[in-house]
């Protein structure tokens, strides 16, 4: 029986933004619906960029990306209601209470007070942040607005998420808090693209991980396929590095 | 070579950051900038010479008789003077509590925490005299010029006053943080800084209106009845004056009181500031007063969404409320001065139409900039699902919906003395607003809403496009309400104002 390709969740191809030197270097990438996928590379090898180009926040200088099937270069107001956007620093408005900043994005997003208002209390609940749902953010730690951050990015219900190391200077109960939120939303059939230096994460989370080495993907795979054929016991930090080495005397 | 961990070695260390600081606020933290601003405030200080001599050149004769009102006059211009002084040191004071990021460092050191905070007090009341004597600098020279060497003691009273400013300043900041506590003293201080440096200047107009029906200068205010409650001429209230005029005992005088207070809030003061300090950063890291739970979300339209936002941010935004309060205030004698003259005199129309509308210019500016380039969470806003055109309009609607709600009530009330000139006053508004607004949508660049006080330093020239586009429209509606022809001139000079601004502006090109 014949079936029906499924629509990849994201599909970029010959995206290429250059600032002054090539940034992101006719990148392909096609990630599944409902899959975790990490984007791993060492410093400045174009992660940030290219999944800000992905999140509508940066115009690529040539190639296409298609999220869910749309277009989102032509049509960046209907993709965009699909997808999510949480970055390393959490921006967020000092002077509004995380309720009234999930009721902001839920207003920017236009979803229902029916449906909005349940899921932000359930997210506030879920992130341990329901002691201080009320209190403005200004005096609220990095790890708190982090997850106020997610709790935004979260409320509507995005299709795909896509967070750019969004665990840097978490400690380690918040960290573990995000982790299970995001592996939640995977089981429930979103779609999670993440950026981390923190090897660990994206060998225990991650479905398959991309390599990225000055703005063109190196590798691409489980973490099985990325360690190849009989060297099951190599961690992802050897494999990660001799990667990197390899591509860096290409 | 000055030995570590002395107090030469703290004030070296603070004036430097002082210096830095300044550095980075007036060059946008761009390093090549320094020689041409330093040039440009050159420049500006040489042509404050020429309002000063305006306003002071007549007053320096070198045969003037110094009697009771030129005491007096001398004396109403030195409050307004302090006035200003202090409120520039209570910001130097509120900055030096919540802004400071070295306290931990400083306070974990093995040395005298209350040596460091006095010359950190003693850095604020050198930075206030310096800032002192650079504002008395072109009255004091053209004071010179005209009237001989003696009128160079007010630069000695300049670097008094400061200093005398400086220590009320911190005896003020820590009474109310005894009084209210770290979190509410922030807001109210600054408010209070605001308050102090416009309160003198509106006082002084308030009372001219209320008693001669005009605005007014402190000449005119020397009034037979004031010089009646006025003290004999032997008095020590006089000795400001007599100071500024070249008495150097009474120089002496003055400067050794200043010094004194200087000196005794320094020793009253400098070992609880940094208890005080630390309570004040410990502000932001502690939880904020929860606020009454709302009944249930209200998810509106992503536009209305956005409007609600930025009202609720420019509502809880202390520094704006401070910053709107003291443009507000200014409103205060004007409108004095309309219903003084309810439905008469023309001319007092004219000053509340060009009042107002230079007003608005101006706070439509500072609101846009707000809403527009302080935008604390770009990202998430840019990767909503709406046009870009529709956010800057909706940020648009909600600026000009606040300024609205300020306005609305005075021109209601000019509308009962003139229906026209409240026509005129509400068309000259919207224009002065839409323009400040446009200007900063061409001159957008994303910063953070607590650098709203770095806001002129990203571009100047958007400031003073803001600042010239608000004087012609005022001075097109004034002319307007009076019926001159050269209304047409002045909206012209405004259009051409705004055509030259977009010309040389960054949007251009994205337009």
């Amino acid at each position: 029986m014949n079936q029906a390709p499924r629509i990849p969740a994201l599909a970029t191809h010959g995206l290429t933004k250059s600032f002054g030197k090539p940034a992101v270097d006719n990148l392909d990438l096609e990630i599944r619906a409902g899959e975790f996928y990490a984007l791993l590379g060492p410093n400045g090898a174009g992660k940030t960029t290219t999944l800000r180009m992905v999140a509508g926040l940066l115009k690529p200088d040539r190639g296409s990306i298609s999220i869910f099937g749309i277009n989102a270069l032509a049509e960046p107001v209907a993709a965009k209601r699909l997808t999510a956007w949480v970055s390393d620093e959490p921006m967020i408005y000092d002077k509004l209470t995380p309720f009234e900043y999930l009721e902001f994005v839920a207003g920017l997003w236009g979803i229902e007070a029916a449906s909005a208002e349940p899921a932000a209390r359930e997210l506030i609940d879920w992130l341990g942040l329901a002691p201080h749902a009320n209190e403005r953010c200004e005096g609220f730690s990095r790890g708190m607005r982090q997850k106020v951050a997610l709790a935004g990015a979260l409320v509507h219900d995005p299709s795909l998420i896509i967070l750019d190391e969004p665990l840097t200077g978490l400690d380690a109960g918040t960290a573990r808090q995000v982790k299970e939120v995001l592996q939640e939303r995977v089981r429930g059939g979103r779609t999670v693209i993440m950026t981390t230096h923190i090897l660990e994460v994206a060998e225990r989370m991650a479905g398959r991980i991309g390599v990225i080495s000055r703005g063109r993907l190196i590798a691409e795979g489980t973490l099985d396929e990325l360690r190849g054929e009989g060297a099951r016991d190599r961690s992802l930090e050897d494999v990660f590095l001799s990667l990197i080495a390899e591509s860096a005397e290409a | 070579m000055i030995a570590p961990a002395t107090p030469a070695w703290f004030a070296r260390h603070e004036l430097r950051i002082a210096w830095r600081e300044w550095q980075s606020m007036m060059t946008a933290n761009n390093r090549r900038r320094l020689s041409t601003v330093i040039i440009s405030l050159a420049i500006f200080f040489a042509i404050l010479h020429l309002p000063a001599y305006v306003m002071v050149g007549h007053f320096a004769s070198p045969h003037k008789v110094v009697d009771k009102a030129t005491l007096l006059t001398v004396t109403i211009s030195l409050c307004l003077y302090g006035s200003l002084m202090l409120s520039q040191a209570m910001e130097s004071v509120t900055r030096a509590f919540y802004a400071r990021a070295d306290l931990d460092l400083v306070l974990s050191s093995p040395v005298s925490a209350r040596e460091v905070f006095a010359v950190r007090i003693a850095s604020i009341a050198f930075t206030v005299s310096i800032m002192a004597v650079l504002l008395a600098g072109p009255f004091v020279n053209i004071l010179a010029l005209q009237g001989g060497p003696r009128w160079l003691a007010g630069y000695g009273l300049a670097f008094a006053l400061g200093a005398g400013a400086a220590a009320i300043a911190v005896a003020l900041t820590v009474a109310l943080f005894r009084l209210l506590g770290p979190r509410r003293t922030r807001l109210v201080a600054q408010i209070v800084a605001a308050v102090v440096g416009a309160a003198t200047v509106i006082g002084i107009q308030v009372m001219a209106i209320l008693r001669y029906g005009t605005l007014a200068r402190p000449s005119t205010l020397a009034s037979d009845a004031l010089l009646a409650l006025a003290p004999d001429d032997n008095s020590v209230a006089w000795l400001p004056a007599r100071a500024v005029m070249g008495d150097l005992s009474a120089l002496a005088a003055v400067a050794a009181t200043c010094l004194a207070l200087l000196a005794a809030a320094i020793l009253a003061f400098s070992g609880r500031f940094g208890e005080h300090a630390l309570a004040a950063s410990s502000v932001a890291l502690g939880p904020t007063r929860p606020r009454q739970r709302r009944a249930g979300f209200r998810v509106v339209k992503p536009a209305a969404a956005l409007r609600r936002k930025e009202w609720q941010l420019l509502r809880r935004d202390p520094w704006l409320a401070s910053q709107t309060l003291t443009q507000l205030l200014y409103l205060l004698p004007p409108a004095l001065l309309l219903s003084r003259n309810f439905g008469g005199a023309a001319g007092s129309t004219v000053i509340v139409v060009l009042v107002l509308v230079t007003v608005a210019g101006q706070l439509a500016g500072g609101l846009a900039w707000l809403a527009i380039s302080g935008e604390d969470a770009p990202d998430m806003v840019a990767s909503a699902p709406i046009p870009p055109g529709a956010v800057r309009r909706a940020k648009v609607e909600a600026v000009m919906g606040a300024v609205a709600v300020i306005f609305a009530p005075i021109l209601i009330a000019l509308a009962f003395a003139s229906l026209r000139s409240a026509y005129i006053a509400a068309t000259g508004i919207a224009l002065a607003t839409i323009s400040s607004i446009q200007i900063q949508l061409w001159f957008q660049s994303q910063a953070q809403r607590r650098h709203f006080r770095r806001r002129h330093t990203s571009s100047r020239v958007a400031t003073f496009a803001e600042a010239f586009s608000s004087f012609a429209w005022a001075g097109a509606a004034g002319l307007a309400v009076s019926g001159a022809w050269q209304a047409g001139l002045a909206a012209l000079f405004a259009l051409i104002i705004l055509a030259g601004t977009r010309a040389i502006s960054p949007r251009k090109a994205t337009e």
